[in-house]
Protein backbone atom coordinates (compact mmCIF):
# COMPACT_ATOMS: atom_id res chain seq x y z
CA UNK A 1 0.00 0.00 0.00
CA UNK A 2 0.99 3.49 -1.07
CA UNK A 3 0.97 6.63 1.24
CA UNK A 4 3.70 8.29 3.26
CA UNK A 5 4.55 7.55 6.74
CA UNK A 6 4.08 9.42 9.89
CA UNK A 7 7.51 10.31 11.24
CA UNK A 8 8.22 10.89 7.43
CA UNK A 9 5.82 13.17 6.91
CA UNK A 10 7.05 15.28 10.51
CA UNK A 11 10.35 15.01 9.53
CA UNK A 12 9.73 16.81 6.29
CA UNK A 13 7.51 19.78 8.12
CA UNK A 14 9.98 19.95 10.87
CA UNK A 15 12.91 20.86 8.36
CA UNK A 16 10.16 23.46 6.94
CA UNK A 17 8.95 25.36 9.98
CA UNK A 18 10.89 27.80 11.56
CA UNK A 19 11.77 28.22 15.04
CA UNK A 20 8.32 29.96 16.25
CA UNK A 21 6.55 27.58 13.99
CA UNK A 22 8.22 24.66 15.44
CA UNK A 23 7.83 25.66 18.68
CA UNK A 24 3.98 26.36 18.20
CA UNK A 25 3.78 22.58 16.89
CA UNK A 26 5.47 21.06 20.39
CA UNK A 27 2.79 23.24 22.46
CA UNK A 28 -0.12 22.20 20.40
CA UNK A 29 1.21 18.80 20.51
CA UNK A 30 1.97 18.54 24.46
CA UNK A 31 -1.16 20.52 24.91
CA UNK A 32 -3.77 17.99 23.14
CA UNK A 33 -1.76 15.14 24.72
CA UNK A 34 -2.74 16.43 27.96
CA UNK A 35 -5.90 17.05 27.41
CA UNK A 36 -7.98 15.53 24.42
CA UNK A 37 -10.39 18.58 24.08
CA UNK A 38 -7.84 20.86 23.37
CA UNK A 39 -7.95 19.77 19.91
CA UNK A 40 -10.84 21.64 19.31
CA UNK A 41 -8.75 24.97 19.46
CA UNK A 42 -5.34 24.23 18.31
CA UNK A 43 -6.17 22.24 15.39
CA UNK A 44 -8.42 24.62 13.71
CA UNK A 45 -5.56 27.14 14.45
CA UNK A 46 -2.59 25.52 12.50
CA UNK A 47 -2.65 26.92 9.27
CA UNK A 48 -1.95 30.78 10.25
CA UNK A 49 0.62 29.12 12.84
CA UNK A 50 2.40 26.97 10.33
CA UNK A 51 1.80 28.53 7.06
CA UNK A 52 0.29 26.29 4.08
CA UNK A 53 3.53 25.74 2.03
CA UNK A 54 3.50 22.48 -0.28
CA UNK A 55 5.58 20.43 0.94
CA UNK A 56 7.60 17.74 -0.82
CA UNK A 57 6.28 14.82 0.10
CA UNK A 58 3.35 12.87 -1.33
CA UNK A 59 1.50 9.97 -0.87
CA UNK A 60 2.12 8.25 -4.20
CA UNK A 61 3.42 9.51 -7.24
CA UNK A 62 0.75 11.50 -9.20
CA UNK A 63 -0.72 12.29 -5.67
CA UNK A 64 -1.15 16.29 -4.25
CA UNK A 65 1.66 17.68 -1.73
CA UNK A 66 0.76 17.52 1.45
CA UNK A 67 0.49 20.82 2.67
CA UNK A 68 2.31 22.35 5.95
CA UNK A 69 -1.09 22.99 7.58
CA UNK A 70 -2.35 19.32 6.70
CA UNK A 71 0.99 17.88 7.86
CA UNK A 72 0.83 19.93 11.19
CA UNK A 73 -2.80 18.76 11.79
CA UNK A 74 -2.00 15.26 10.82
CA UNK A 75 0.49 15.36 13.81
CA UNK A 76 -2.18 17.07 15.97
CA UNK A 77 -4.65 14.12 15.42
CA UNK A 78 -1.81 11.65 15.95
CA UNK A 79 -0.95 12.97 19.42
CA UNK A 80 -4.09 11.81 20.33
CA UNK A 81 -3.67 8.08 19.94
CA UNK A 82 -6.40 5.95 20.75
CA UNK A 83 -8.53 9.36 21.95
CA UNK A 84 -8.61 10.12 17.85
CA UNK A 85 -11.86 8.52 17.65
CA UNK A 86 -13.44 10.18 20.14
CA UNK A 87 -13.10 13.77 18.57
CA UNK A 88 -12.41 13.09 14.76
CA UNK A 89 -16.15 12.98 13.82
CA UNK A 90 -16.90 16.49 15.68
CA UNK A 91 -13.57 18.11 14.52
CA UNK A 92 -14.68 16.89 10.90
CA UNK A 93 -18.14 18.17 11.41
CA UNK A 94 -17.23 21.43 13.08
CA UNK A 95 -14.69 21.63 10.30
CA UNK A 96 -13.74 23.89 7.35
CA UNK A 97 -12.43 22.72 4.18
CA UNK A 98 -8.79 23.08 5.25
CA UNK A 99 -9.49 21.36 8.13
CA UNK A 100 -11.68 18.69 6.56
CA UNK A 101 -8.94 17.97 3.89
CA UNK A 102 -6.10 17.32 6.48
CA UNK A 103 -8.53 15.00 8.12
CA UNK A 104 -9.10 13.10 5.02
CA UNK A 105 -5.90 12.96 3.83
CA UNK A 106 -4.91 11.49 7.70
CA UNK A 107 -6.72 8.83 7.90
CA UNK A 108 -4.43 5.95 6.77
CA UNK A 109 -2.04 7.62 9.30
CA UNK A 110 -4.34 7.55 12.70
CA UNK A 111 -5.56 4.36 14.42
CA UNK A 112 -9.39 4.99 13.81
CA UNK A 113 -9.84 1.71 12.06
CA UNK A 114 -12.93 0.96 9.80
CA UNK A 115 -15.00 3.71 11.51
CA UNK A 116 -13.61 6.40 9.25
CA UNK A 117 -15.42 5.15 6.06
CA UNK A 118 -18.13 7.75 7.23
CA UNK A 119 -16.37 11.08 6.75
CA UNK A 120 -15.09 9.45 3.54
CA UNK A 121 -18.17 9.19 2.46
CA UNK A 122 -19.53 12.37 3.55
CA UNK A 123 -17.01 14.09 1.48
CA UNK A 124 -17.61 12.16 -1.44
CA UNK A 125 -21.42 13.63 -1.21
CA UNK A 126 -20.19 17.03 -1.53
CA UNK A 127 -19.72 18.88 -4.69
CA UNK A 128 -16.28 20.28 -3.76
CA UNK A 129 -13.62 18.99 -5.84
CA UNK A 130 -10.86 19.76 -2.58
CA UNK A 131 -12.69 17.31 -0.26
CA UNK A 132 -13.58 14.84 -2.87
CA UNK A 133 -9.70 14.74 -3.95
CA UNK A 134 -8.38 14.70 -0.94
CA UNK A 135 -11.11 11.71 0.56
CA UNK A 136 -9.58 9.13 -2.09
CA UNK A 137 -6.16 9.18 -0.50
CA UNK A 138 -4.67 5.37 0.89
CA UNK A 139 -7.64 4.96 3.24
CA UNK A 140 -10.57 5.26 0.96
CA UNK A 141 -9.01 2.98 -1.31
CA UNK A 142 -8.58 0.65 1.41
CA UNK A 143 -11.70 0.66 2.82
CA UNK A 144 -14.34 1.20 0.25
CA UNK A 145 -16.28 -1.17 -1.05
CA UNK A 146 -16.30 -2.21 -4.69
CA UNK A 147 -19.29 -0.28 -5.29
CA UNK A 148 -18.46 3.22 -3.35
CA UNK A 149 -15.35 3.41 -5.00
CA UNK A 150 -16.70 3.18 -8.63
CA UNK A 151 -19.09 6.05 -7.70
CA UNK A 152 -16.19 8.02 -5.96
CA UNK A 153 -13.88 7.38 -9.52
CA UNK A 154 -17.21 8.32 -11.44
CA UNK A 155 -17.17 11.22 -9.60
CA UNK A 156 -13.44 12.43 -10.31
CA UNK A 157 -14.17 12.06 -13.43
CA UNK A 158 -17.53 14.33 -13.51
CA UNK A 159 -15.32 16.45 -11.63
CA UNK A 160 -12.11 16.84 -13.61
CA UNK A 161 -10.02 15.35 -11.02
CA UNK A 162 -7.42 13.50 -12.43
CA UNK A 163 -7.66 9.41 -11.61
CA UNK A 164 -3.65 9.35 -11.29
CA UNK A 165 -4.28 11.35 -8.33
CA UNK A 166 -6.08 7.91 -6.76
CA UNK A 167 -3.50 5.50 -5.17
CA UNK A 168 -3.31 2.09 -6.25
CA UNK A 169 -6.33 2.35 -8.63
CA UNK A 170 -4.81 -0.65 -10.35
CA UNK A 171 -5.78 -2.79 -7.26
CA UNK A 172 -9.39 -1.78 -7.48
CA UNK A 173 -10.50 -1.41 -10.55
CA UNK A 174 -12.64 -4.17 -11.82
CA UNK A 175 -14.99 -4.89 -14.42
CA UNK A 176 -17.71 -3.01 -13.66
CA UNK A 177 -15.56 0.53 -13.48
CA UNK A 178 -14.47 0.21 -17.20
CA UNK A 179 -18.32 -0.65 -18.24
CA UNK A 180 -19.06 2.07 -16.27
CA UNK A 181 -16.29 5.07 -18.04
CA UNK A 182 -17.39 3.24 -21.21
CA UNK A 183 -21.25 3.87 -20.76
CA UNK A 184 -20.06 7.28 -19.60
CA UNK A 185 -17.94 7.57 -22.37
CA UNK A 186 -20.69 6.80 -25.02
CA UNK A 187 -22.61 9.30 -23.02
CA UNK A 188 -20.67 12.37 -23.76
CA UNK A 189 -20.10 11.38 -27.67
CA UNK A 190 -23.76 10.86 -27.96
CA UNK A 191 -24.08 14.81 -26.52
CA UNK A 192 -21.47 15.45 -29.02
CA UNK A 193 -19.15 16.40 -26.08
CA UNK A 194 -15.22 15.24 -25.75
CA UNK A 195 -14.39 12.08 -23.77
CA UNK A 196 -11.95 12.86 -20.67
CA UNK A 197 -8.75 10.99 -21.65
CA UNK A 198 -7.76 9.70 -18.62
CA UNK A 199 -10.67 7.13 -18.77
CA UNK A 200 -9.31 4.85 -21.48
CA UNK A 201 -6.40 3.23 -19.73
CA UNK A 202 -9.12 2.14 -17.02
CA UNK A 203 -11.84 0.80 -19.65
CA UNK A 204 -9.14 -0.92 -21.78
CA UNK A 205 -8.26 -3.57 -18.63
CA UNK A 206 -11.64 -4.96 -19.04
CA UNK A 207 -12.60 -4.10 -22.15
CA UNK A 208 -16.70 -3.51 -22.04
CA UNK A 209 -17.43 -5.06 -25.82
CA UNK A 210 -21.35 -3.49 -26.03
CA UNK A 211 -20.25 -0.11 -24.72
CA UNK A 212 -17.61 -0.06 -26.96
CA UNK A 213 -19.24 -0.78 -30.05
CA UNK A 214 -21.80 1.69 -28.99
CA UNK A 215 -19.64 4.01 -29.25
CA UNK A 216 -17.91 2.97 -32.81
CA UNK A 217 -21.97 3.33 -34.17
CA UNK A 218 -22.00 6.70 -33.47
CA UNK A 219 -19.75 7.41 -36.01
CA UNK A 220 -23.24 7.07 -38.31
CA UNK A 221 -25.40 9.02 -36.31
CA UNK A 222 -27.39 11.55 -37.64
CA UNK A 223 -26.37 14.48 -36.51
CA UNK A 224 -22.74 15.60 -37.36
CA UNK A 225 -21.72 16.72 -33.86
CA UNK A 226 -21.92 13.01 -32.75
CA UNK A 227 -20.20 11.51 -35.27
CA UNK A 228 -17.18 14.03 -34.92
CA UNK A 229 -17.97 13.33 -31.17
CA UNK A 230 -16.85 9.54 -32.11
CA UNK A 231 -14.42 10.06 -34.53
CA UNK A 232 -12.51 12.40 -31.71
CA UNK A 233 -12.99 9.62 -28.99
CA UNK A 234 -12.14 6.48 -30.86
CA UNK A 235 -8.87 8.11 -32.09
CA UNK A 236 -7.99 9.02 -28.37
CA UNK A 237 -9.21 5.47 -27.37
CA UNK A 238 -6.44 3.88 -30.20
CA UNK A 239 -3.72 6.48 -28.96
CA UNK A 240 -3.73 5.39 -25.42
CA UNK A 241 -3.84 1.99 -26.78
CA UNK A 242 -0.70 2.49 -28.26
CA UNK A 243 0.85 4.47 -25.42
CA UNK A 244 -0.09 1.62 -22.76
CA UNK B 1 -45.19 33.12 -24.00
CA UNK B 2 -46.40 31.27 -21.14
CA UNK B 3 -43.92 29.12 -19.22
CA UNK B 4 -44.38 26.33 -16.37
CA UNK B 5 -40.63 25.86 -15.05
CA UNK B 6 -41.18 22.00 -13.39
CA UNK B 7 -38.34 21.83 -11.63
CA UNK B 8 -35.91 25.12 -10.23
CA UNK B 9 -34.24 25.26 -6.82
CA UNK B 10 -34.87 28.36 -6.42
CA UNK B 11 -33.31 28.63 -2.84
CA UNK B 12 -29.71 29.04 -4.38
CA UNK B 13 -31.08 31.87 -7.11
CA UNK B 14 -30.85 35.81 -6.24
CA UNK B 15 -34.39 37.85 -6.40
CA UNK B 16 -32.81 39.45 -9.65
CA UNK B 17 -33.25 35.43 -11.43
CA UNK B 18 -37.02 35.77 -10.38
CA UNK B 19 -37.69 38.99 -11.81
CA UNK B 20 -35.41 37.75 -15.39
CA UNK B 21 -37.77 34.70 -15.15
CA UNK B 22 -41.04 36.93 -15.10
CA UNK B 23 -39.88 38.61 -17.56
CA UNK B 24 -39.72 35.97 -20.13
CA UNK B 25 -43.16 34.43 -19.06
CA UNK B 26 -42.51 31.98 -16.62
CA UNK B 27 -45.74 32.04 -14.71
CA UNK B 28 -45.64 29.02 -12.31
CA UNK B 29 -42.18 27.13 -10.85
CA UNK B 30 -41.85 23.80 -9.22
CA UNK B 31 -39.16 23.91 -6.24
CA UNK B 32 -38.37 20.05 -5.66
CA UNK B 33 -36.34 19.56 -2.61
CA UNK B 34 -33.15 18.95 -3.01
CA UNK B 35 -29.29 18.56 -1.29
CA UNK B 36 -27.46 21.73 -0.46
CA UNK B 37 -24.18 21.29 -2.30
CA UNK B 38 -22.79 20.48 0.74
CA UNK B 39 -24.01 18.01 2.80
CA UNK B 40 -26.04 18.44 6.24
CA UNK B 41 -25.76 17.16 9.55
CA UNK B 42 -29.02 17.80 11.36
CA UNK B 43 -32.68 16.55 11.21
CA UNK B 44 -33.25 20.20 11.95
CA UNK B 45 -32.09 22.20 9.30
CA UNK B 46 -34.24 20.23 6.44
CA UNK B 47 -37.53 21.41 8.75
CA UNK B 48 -35.85 24.67 8.06
CA UNK B 49 -35.48 23.90 4.47
CA UNK B 50 -39.02 22.23 3.73
CA UNK B 51 -40.29 25.39 5.69
CA UNK B 52 -39.07 27.79 3.70
CA UNK B 53 -39.90 25.80 0.63
CA UNK B 54 -43.58 26.83 1.81
CA UNK B 55 -43.22 30.01 3.15
CA UNK B 56 -40.97 32.38 2.05
CA UNK B 57 -40.08 31.05 -1.58
CA UNK B 58 -43.28 31.25 -2.51
CA UNK B 59 -43.69 34.64 -1.04
CA UNK B 60 -40.11 35.61 -2.91
CA UNK B 61 -41.82 34.24 -6.28
CA UNK B 62 -45.33 36.01 -5.57
CA UNK B 63 -43.34 39.60 -5.98
CA UNK B 64 -42.92 38.90 -9.68
CA UNK B 65 -46.57 37.16 -10.51
CA UNK B 66 -44.88 33.76 -10.14
CA UNK B 67 -47.07 31.08 -8.64
CA UNK B 68 -44.49 28.60 -6.58
CA UNK B 69 -45.55 25.44 -5.60
CA UNK B 70 -42.69 22.51 -4.06
CA UNK B 71 -42.11 19.00 -3.75
CA UNK B 72 -40.82 17.35 -0.85
CA UNK B 73 -38.40 14.46 0.13
CA UNK B 74 -35.56 13.33 1.51
CA UNK B 75 -33.14 13.12 -1.47
CA UNK B 76 -30.80 10.52 -3.06
CA UNK B 77 -27.91 11.55 -1.99
CA UNK B 78 -28.50 12.50 1.91
CA UNK B 79 -30.43 8.99 2.16
CA UNK B 80 -26.97 7.58 2.39
CA UNK B 81 -26.41 9.55 5.73
CA UNK B 82 -27.61 7.16 8.46
CA UNK B 83 -28.00 10.42 10.75
CA UNK B 84 -30.19 11.99 8.79
CA UNK B 85 -32.03 9.10 7.04
CA UNK B 86 -35.15 8.10 9.61
CA UNK B 87 -35.39 11.50 11.16
CA UNK B 88 -36.30 12.84 7.69
CA UNK B 89 -38.45 10.20 6.61
CA UNK B 90 -40.33 10.49 9.63
CA UNK B 91 -41.09 14.21 9.08
CA UNK B 92 -42.20 13.89 5.55
CA UNK B 93 -46.15 13.34 6.57
CA UNK B 94 -46.38 16.41 7.98
CA UNK B 95 -45.67 17.74 5.05
CA UNK B 96 -46.60 15.79 2.20
CA UNK B 97 -50.16 17.03 3.12
CA UNK B 98 -49.41 20.83 2.51
CA UNK B 99 -51.21 23.00 0.44
CA UNK B 100 -48.31 23.93 -1.93
CA UNK B 101 -47.27 20.69 -2.46
CA UNK B 102 -47.54 18.90 -5.45
CA UNK B 103 -45.30 15.88 -5.56
CA UNK B 104 -43.36 14.09 -3.99
CA UNK B 105 -39.96 14.68 -4.48
CA UNK B 106 -36.94 14.54 -5.87
CA UNK B 107 -36.58 11.10 -4.49
CA UNK B 108 -34.53 8.60 -6.66
CA UNK B 109 -30.80 7.39 -6.96
CA UNK B 110 -27.30 8.66 -6.78
CA UNK B 111 -24.90 6.22 -6.09
CA UNK B 112 -27.55 3.07 -6.59
CA UNK B 113 -27.11 1.99 -2.81
CA UNK B 114 -29.30 -0.51 -0.76
CA UNK B 115 -29.90 2.10 1.65
CA UNK B 116 -31.03 4.40 -2.15
CA UNK B 117 -33.33 1.55 -2.52
CA UNK B 118 -34.92 1.27 0.15
CA UNK B 119 -35.20 5.35 0.68
CA UNK B 120 -36.75 5.53 -2.65
CA UNK B 121 -39.26 2.45 -1.87
CA UNK B 122 -40.36 4.17 0.99
CA UNK B 123 -41.01 7.07 -0.78
CA UNK B 124 -42.91 6.09 -3.78
CA UNK B 125 -44.92 4.57 -1.39
CA UNK B 126 -45.24 7.97 0.37
CA UNK B 127 -46.93 9.35 -3.27
CA UNK B 128 -49.48 6.83 -3.73
CA UNK B 129 -50.81 7.05 0.63
CA UNK B 130 -50.90 10.92 -0.30
CA UNK B 131 -52.33 10.71 -4.11
CA UNK B 132 -49.08 12.57 -4.90
CA UNK B 133 -47.12 12.46 -7.97
CA UNK B 134 -43.55 12.00 -7.72
CA UNK B 135 -40.35 13.64 -9.19
CA UNK B 136 -37.73 10.91 -9.45
CA UNK B 137 -34.09 12.04 -10.33
CA UNK B 138 -32.20 10.14 -11.95
CA UNK B 139 -28.32 9.74 -11.39
CA UNK B 140 -25.51 11.20 -13.22
CA UNK B 141 -22.91 8.52 -13.15
CA UNK B 142 -24.37 5.45 -14.96
CA UNK B 143 -26.98 7.01 -15.92
CA UNK B 144 -28.54 4.30 -18.25
CA UNK B 145 -28.45 1.57 -15.69
CA UNK B 146 -29.82 4.42 -13.16
CA UNK B 147 -32.77 4.75 -15.62
CA UNK B 148 -33.17 1.47 -16.38
CA UNK B 149 -33.28 0.49 -12.10
CA UNK B 150 -35.53 3.30 -11.65
CA UNK B 151 -38.00 2.15 -13.81
CA UNK B 152 -38.05 -1.10 -12.29
CA UNK B 153 -38.49 0.08 -8.87
CA UNK B 154 -41.51 2.70 -10.22
CA UNK B 155 -43.37 -0.58 -11.95
CA UNK B 156 -42.56 -2.67 -8.09
CA UNK B 157 -44.27 0.15 -6.33
CA UNK B 158 -47.35 -0.06 -7.73
CA UNK B 159 -47.65 3.67 -8.76
CA UNK B 160 -49.04 4.06 -12.18
CA UNK B 161 -46.05 5.21 -13.93
CA UNK B 162 -48.24 8.68 -15.83
CA UNK B 163 -47.94 9.86 -11.92
CA UNK B 164 -44.20 9.51 -12.37
CA UNK B 165 -41.14 12.10 -13.94
CA UNK B 166 -38.43 10.69 -15.10
CA UNK B 167 -36.05 13.39 -14.71
CA UNK B 168 -32.26 14.40 -16.49
CA UNK B 169 -32.51 12.42 -19.33
CA UNK B 170 -30.31 12.07 -22.57
CA UNK B 171 -30.16 10.76 -25.79
CA UNK B 172 -29.44 7.51 -24.31
CA UNK B 173 -32.07 7.02 -22.05
CA UNK B 174 -35.31 8.96 -23.64
CA UNK B 175 -36.53 5.79 -25.42
CA UNK B 176 -36.72 3.59 -22.37
CA UNK B 177 -38.29 6.62 -20.58
CA UNK B 178 -40.91 7.15 -23.04
CA UNK B 179 -41.59 3.19 -23.55
CA UNK B 180 -41.94 3.62 -19.43
CA UNK B 181 -45.06 4.84 -19.73
CA UNK B 182 -43.82 7.33 -17.51
CA UNK B 183 -43.36 11.71 -18.14
CA UNK B 184 -39.99 12.36 -19.63
CA UNK B 185 -37.87 15.38 -18.14
CA UNK B 186 -34.75 16.76 -18.96
CA UNK B 187 -32.63 19.47 -17.98
CA UNK B 188 -30.90 22.31 -19.97
CA UNK B 189 -27.67 23.17 -18.60
CA UNK B 190 -25.35 25.91 -20.07
CA UNK B 191 -22.02 23.03 -19.89
CA UNK B 192 -23.93 19.51 -18.61
CA UNK B 193 -26.79 17.50 -19.42
CA UNK B 194 -29.02 18.70 -21.89
CA UNK B 195 -28.48 21.84 -24.41
CA UNK B 196 -31.21 23.49 -26.50
CA UNK B 197 -30.19 22.28 -29.82
CA UNK B 198 -29.94 18.39 -28.93
CA UNK B 199 -33.23 18.89 -26.63
CA UNK B 200 -34.70 20.38 -30.24
CA UNK B 201 -32.89 17.04 -31.79
CA UNK B 202 -34.83 14.67 -29.10
CA UNK B 203 -37.76 16.52 -29.72
CA UNK B 204 -37.94 15.45 -33.33
CA UNK B 205 -37.27 12.10 -33.05
CA UNK B 206 -39.41 11.29 -29.88
CA UNK B 207 -42.45 13.53 -30.07
CA UNK B 208 -43.74 16.56 -27.58
CA UNK B 209 -46.22 13.57 -25.50
CA UNK B 210 -44.92 13.44 -22.04
CA UNK B 211 -42.38 15.64 -22.44
CA UNK B 212 -41.18 17.81 -20.03
CA UNK B 213 -38.20 20.76 -19.76
CA UNK B 214 -36.27 22.04 -17.16
CA UNK B 215 -33.76 24.71 -16.25
CA UNK B 216 -33.03 22.80 -12.60
CA UNK B 217 -31.48 25.77 -11.74
CA UNK B 218 -29.19 25.26 -8.62
CA UNK B 219 -25.99 26.67 -6.89
CA UNK B 220 -23.59 25.38 -9.58
CA UNK B 221 -23.99 26.66 -13.01
CA UNK B 222 -27.35 26.64 -14.34
CA UNK B 223 -29.45 29.62 -16.19
CA UNK B 224 -33.05 30.37 -14.88
CA UNK B 225 -33.91 31.37 -18.04
CA UNK B 226 -33.04 27.65 -20.21
CA UNK B 227 -36.81 26.54 -20.54
CA UNK B 228 -37.69 30.50 -22.84
CA UNK B 229 -34.19 29.74 -24.67
CA UNK B 230 -34.88 25.75 -25.41
CA UNK B 231 -39.01 27.31 -26.21
CA UNK B 232 -37.39 30.24 -28.81
CA UNK B 233 -34.82 26.62 -30.06
CA UNK B 234 -37.74 25.27 -30.79
CA UNK B 235 -39.73 28.12 -32.69
CA UNK B 236 -36.64 28.09 -34.81
CA UNK B 237 -36.61 25.08 -35.78
CA UNK B 238 -40.09 24.98 -36.97
CA UNK B 239 -42.22 23.63 -34.11
CA UNK B 240 -45.65 25.14 -33.76
CA UNK B 241 -46.61 27.75 -31.13
CA UNK B 242 -49.13 25.01 -29.87
CA UNK B 243 -46.39 22.33 -30.06
CA UNK B 244 -43.95 24.68 -27.51
CA UNK B 245 -46.95 25.51 -25.23
CA UNK B 246 -47.87 21.83 -24.73
CA UNK B 247 -44.04 21.23 -24.19
CA UNK B 248 -43.65 24.80 -21.72
CA UNK B 249 -46.63 24.89 -20.37
CA UNK B 250 -49.42 22.23 -20.84
CA UNK B 251 -47.70 19.07 -20.19
CA UNK B 252 -46.08 20.64 -16.90
CA UNK B 253 -49.40 21.12 -15.73
CA UNK B 254 -51.34 17.55 -16.57
CA UNK B 255 -48.32 16.40 -14.77
CA UNK B 256 -48.31 18.01 -11.25
CA UNK B 257 -51.56 19.03 -11.95
CA UNK B 258 -52.42 14.95 -10.84
CA UNK B 259 -51.61 16.21 -7.28
CA UNK B 260 -55.52 18.70 -7.64
CA UNK B 261 -53.01 20.76 -5.52
CA UNK B 262 -51.58 23.69 -8.44
CA UNK B 263 -52.97 26.97 -7.82
CA UNK B 264 -52.10 29.06 -10.60
CA UNK B 265 -54.37 32.16 -10.35
CA UNK B 266 -52.33 33.02 -7.09
CA UNK B 267 -49.41 33.87 -9.24
CA UNK B 268 -50.84 36.98 -10.15
CA UNK B 269 -51.54 38.73 -6.89
CA UNK B 270 -48.35 39.41 -4.89
CA UNK B 271 -48.93 39.60 -1.58
CA UNK B 272 -47.27 43.27 -0.01
CA UNK B 273 -45.41 41.73 2.76
CA UNK B 274 -44.17 37.83 4.34
CA UNK B 275 -43.43 38.12 8.12
CA UNK B 276 -43.84 41.84 8.03
CA UNK B 277 -40.66 42.42 5.16
CA UNK B 278 -41.25 42.94 1.79
CA UNK B 279 -38.17 42.06 -0.44
CA UNK B 280 -39.79 45.00 -2.72
CA UNK B 281 -38.55 47.03 -0.30
CA UNK B 282 -34.76 47.16 -0.73
CA UNK B 283 -34.05 48.82 2.24
CA UNK B 284 -35.67 46.03 4.48
CA UNK B 285 -34.29 43.09 2.56
CA UNK B 286 -31.63 41.32 4.78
Amino acid sequence: MSGVSLALLTGILREHLDSRAASWLDDAIAAVKSDAGAVRTWFPAAARKVGTASLDVRDHDGGEPWSADEAARTALLAALGARVTEEIDDLYRYGDAAERRAILRSLHLLPVGDAATTLVLDALRTNDERLVAASLGPYAVDHLDDSSLRQAVLKCVFMGIPLARIPDLETRADAELARMLAAYAHERVAAGRDVPNDVWPWIDRFPPEAELAAIADELHANAHSRRRAAAAALAQHDASRRRN
Amino acid sequence: MRIFEPHAHMTSRTTDDYEAMAAVGVKAIVEPAFWLGQPRSSVGTFVDYFNSLLGWEPFRASQFGIAHHCAIALNPKEANDPALRDGVLELLPRYLVKDRVVAVGEVGYDAMTPEEDQVLAAQLALGIEHDLPVLVHTPHRDKLAGVRRSIDVVRESGLPPERVLLDHNNELTVREAKDSGCWVGFSIYPNTKMDEDRMVAVLREEGTDRMVINSAVDWGRSDPLKVAKTANAMHQAGFSEDEIDKVVWRNPIAFYGQSGRLQLEQGEEATETFAGNSILRGEKAG
